[in-house]
């Protein structure tokens, strides 16, 4: 029997572009960016330098705090420029990319033969680690802290969802691999969260609970069901790993490579052809934004809710497997505060009286930053329970005590991205509750 | 309007970073806000937004209150044009009280605005909407013949007190309309209550009577007017108050959009209605026999639940606190109309009360989830 789980706070929001169950070919990018950014908490500590050949799996840099916890190349190549912002902080490696890669060689270990050690080692030499996220804090995850319980959602319940059914269809025996490893290595109970109004192939995988969710988005972030089935203490871990990831951990058991190769969604209805294609992390979109997307677009590397613009700086992200383009939004609306004539967006209000009308979603703020007012619209997409506006309160003001009354444990910050949307004083919620975070970890340590 | 667009463009590098009026930037802004919702786009956060913002929300509470704004001056001139005596129409009985209104209205926005965008240049912020919505709840909730320099007073001491103060909107603790018109109540008692604000007074009038109806029923008198007057609301009182129709066709409008909190509503008439049915039981005096469904219809109560307890900034944040807020709101309004006919008002009491209690209230609802927390937390650790 499967585990249901059913909310009603949420909201879904349709939006043009969908993209097509379709794979593309697309031509190899010749430039490949690895952002330290992308790898929150970790401080880098560079080991190669510009000229440097790599391959594929080796160390780019590793986390100052913590030598263990090592980031590695995507491809192999020549590292071309580390490019560095304020305070010569590390923004991206760019590397120059090899025809065809080479790949490091691992040792090939059979996960049902090795020992938790062994596999922990493989994960971490080859930066496989760095895909497991901490609860608390929702930060790359400390291989000396080991899980109560994995959480993996395979269902994206997020704007234009990526479809994890069709992208891991091939490499379902990967991803069972990728669950043995996981459980060698945290002796935890793993936790599959699939669409509860459709069949999904991560139904059958075996040593896992499976949990069947209903209702609208954020039902498939993984926070909702960890505060059903393993609420959060500040002494309680769960790990946290995109179904994605899984795979690429299973892949990598069987063939000793870091083949981190993924199908990417191509969606948004500034794409000419929503589609999927295949590439590895860090890849230079320029390519694929010339033949595929109109001029003039916002280009996202991940979802229009968690996700990072990249307009200037086309490169996906490294965890990201979703690219978005919207319309870029940059006009000024002529009373356009007034109720009833304006956009028909998806709203907690009803302020639209002709919601046949289409509408293209495009990135304006539509309005300015004010001081919280309005409450309902806020707890109304918020499914966990906690009372979102004193929790961001706190968040504000840096109150630890409070915040971990109010359970800012439980929550990551894509569990805030629909008040980002909903809040009409436009108050980026989600930075707040990293912020929040933050300051949980230092002062908790 | 492209007209508009090139000439606040064409102004705008005065009052950029570095311009000649830098300082006065925010006010600028204002005015460009109003005329624009401004080109800008998400930098961080959700990389879509809700079309929905602060002045949307804030119009379509003055929205609401329009019906009763256009009915309460057709009323302030029926009134004083029937104790005059002569004949005439509804437009003129519009007209009349148009002209009796509208400088109230002026005076209220030119002084909450001056004010509030003097703080907001001194501190350098945006210039908030909320006084779009107080501007005009505070003539409405005034007696129409208020001289001018009271309300001033009453405006800029609610402004600068009830709410700068505190840091500005969203930061207040009591409704700055409510606060206005408590001020001007205590400070002026005279020109605020007895039976000769209510309507102008007519030069020679012989038998004048311009009493409220709950200040006939506090002198222990029946009232000479039908539920359907009161309902209509073609009775003396403050200017928006007396129409309870028109109340609820601005509360539809709220509902409908979801503006205004109907727990607070339901609940605030729930209290209200089971308070007066207790008293309609003791039956003591003139005021506790006034049937309980009449309470509704009577004096400031239908307005002030519907505009005044619903004001998100002051009212309770929590489902569950709203619930109890709207309640005791209900309750305390006509329990101090009835013990204190010195004060027949009560709901505005009732209201500037419960804003006060309703952090508290909120604590309580909150302090129960974190207790539920603990107590996991606490077994989680041992």
């Amino acid at each position: 029997m499967y585990k249901t789980v059913k909310i009603s706070k949420g909201l879904n929001i349709n939006l043009k572009g969908d993209a097509d169950r379709l794979l593309q070919k697309v031509a190899r990018s010749k430039i490949f960016a690895v952002k330290p950014t992308d790898f929150y908490g970790v401080t880098p500590k560079l080991v190669v330098k510009v000229g440097d050949q790599v391959k594929a799996g080796e160390v780019l840099f590793f986390h100052k705090k913590d030598d263990r916890i090592k980031i590695t190349a995507p491809v192999s190549g020549v590292i071309e420029e580390i490019v560095r912002g304020e305070k010569r902080k590390i923004l991206k490696i760019l590397i120059k990319a090899d025809a065809e890669d080479i790949y490091k060689d691992f040792n090939l270990v059979d996960v049902a033969q090795a020992d938790k050690n062994q596999i922990l080692n493989q994960l971490l030499e080859s930066g496989l680690f760095t895909y497991i996220k901490q609860r608390p804090y929702d930060i790359i995850a400390n291989p000396d802290d080991m899980p109560k319980a994995i959480f993996i959602s395979a269902y994206d319940s997020a704007p234009l969802r990526y479809d994890y059914d069709f992208a891991l269809r091939k490499r379902l025996a990967d991803f069972q691999t990728g669950i043995a490893a996981l459980k060698k290595v945290s002796e935890a109970k793993i936790y599959i969260i699939t669409n509860g109004n459709s069949v999904s192939d991560f139904d059958k995988i075996k040593d896992v609970e499976v949990i069947k969710a209903f209702g609208p988005h954020p039902v498939g972030n993984p926070s909702i069901h960890i505060e059903k089935f393993e609420p959060l203490d500040k002494n309680t871990i769960v790990w946290v790993v995109n179904p994605i990831s899984v795979a690429l951990m299973g892949s990598f058991f069987k063939t000793g490579k870091y083949n981190t190769e993924k199908y990417v969604a191509l969606s948004g209805s500034k794409v000419k052809k929503p589609h999927y294609v295949s590439i590895k992390p860090g890849a230079d979109l320029s390519e694929i934004i010339k033949n595929n997307i109109e001029e003039d677009a916002r280009l996202i590397s991940g979802n229009v809710l968690t996700g990072q613009n990249i307009t200037k700086d086309p490169f996906l992200n490294y965890f990201d497997h979703q690219i978005t383009a919207i319309p870029s939004g940059k006009k000024p609306r002529f009373i356009g505060w007034l109720p009833f004539i304006g956009e028909n967006r998806k709203s907690f209000y009803r302020f639209n009286l002709s919601p046949w009308r289409k509408v293209q979603y495009d990135a304006s703020l539509y309005g300015e930053e004010r001081a919280f007012v309005m409450n309902e619209e806020l707890e109304s997409v918020m499914p966990l329970n906690i009372y979102p506006m004193h929790l961001l309160k706190a968040a504000m003001i840096g109150d630890v005590e409070k915040m971990e009354q109010l359970g800012i444990f439980e929550v990551a910050p894509e569990d805030f991205a629909l008040l980002d949307y909903i809040s009409s004083s436009k108050i980026d919620t989600q930075e707040l509750i990293r912020k929040g975070l933050d300051e949980m970890k230092i002062q908790l340590g | 309007m492209k007209f508009l667009e090139n000439f606040f463009n064409k102004y705008k590098p005065l009052f950029d970073e570095g311009g000649k009026y830098e300082k006065l930037r925010p006010a600028y802004m204002a005015m460009y806000t109003f005329a624009f919702v401004p080109g800008e786009t998400v930098e961080k956060g959700a990389q879509i937004r809700d079309a929905v913002d602060l002045k949307r929300v804030m119009f379509t509470v003055v929205l609401a209150l329009i019906p009763a704004t256009i009915f309460g001056m057709w009323n302030v001139g029926y009134q004083y044009l029937t104790q005059v005596g002569a004949a005439f129409t509804n437009w003129e009985a519009f007209v009349y009280g148009f002209w009796k209104v509208i400088p109230l209205i002026i005076v209220s926005y030119v002084v909450g605005l001056g004010i509030e965008f003097y703080f907001a240049i001194v501190r350098g912020h945006e210039v908030n909407e909320g006084y779009l919505v107080s501007g005009l709840l505070i003539p409405l909730i005034m007696p129409v013949t208020i001289p001018l320099w009271i309300l001033a007073l009453s405006v800029a001491f609610s402004v600068i007190i009830g709410k700068e103060v505190f840091g500005g909107t969203g930061m207040n603790i009591v409704n700055p309309a409510l606060l206005a018109r408590a001020f001007a109540f205590f400070a002026y008692p005279t020109f605020m209550s007895g039976n000769e604000v209510w309507i102008p007074k007519p030069e020679n009038a012989d038998a004048y009577s311009g009493e409220t109806l709950l200040g006939v029923l506090g002198q222990g008198n029946e009232i000479a007017y039908t539920w359907k007057e009161m309902f209509f609301g073609n009775i003396p009182g403050s200017i928006g108050e007396t129409s309870v129709l028109m109340i609820l066709i601005g509360a539809a409008l709220l509902l409908f959009t979801k503006v205004a909190s109907w727990r607070i509503m339901l609940s605030g008439f729930l209290g209200a209605a089971l308070m007066a049915i207790i008293f309609n039981l003791f039956g003591a005096n003139a005021l506790m026999r006034f049937p309980w469904w009449q309470h509704l219809l009577v004096g400031g109560l239908a307005f002030g639940v519907v505009f005044m307890a619903t004001d998100p900034v002051t009212a309770t944040q929590t489902r569950k606190g709203k619930w109890i807020y709207g309640f005791l709101i209900g309750i305390f309004a006509v329990m101090i109309r009835v013990f204190n006919p010195a004060y027949p008002e009560g709901v505005m009491l009732a209201i500037l009360l419960m804003n006060v209690v309703a952090p508290t209230i909120d604590y309580y609802v909150v302090q129960g989830n974190i207790k539920k927390r603990m107590k996991r937390f606490n077994k989680q650790a041992a």
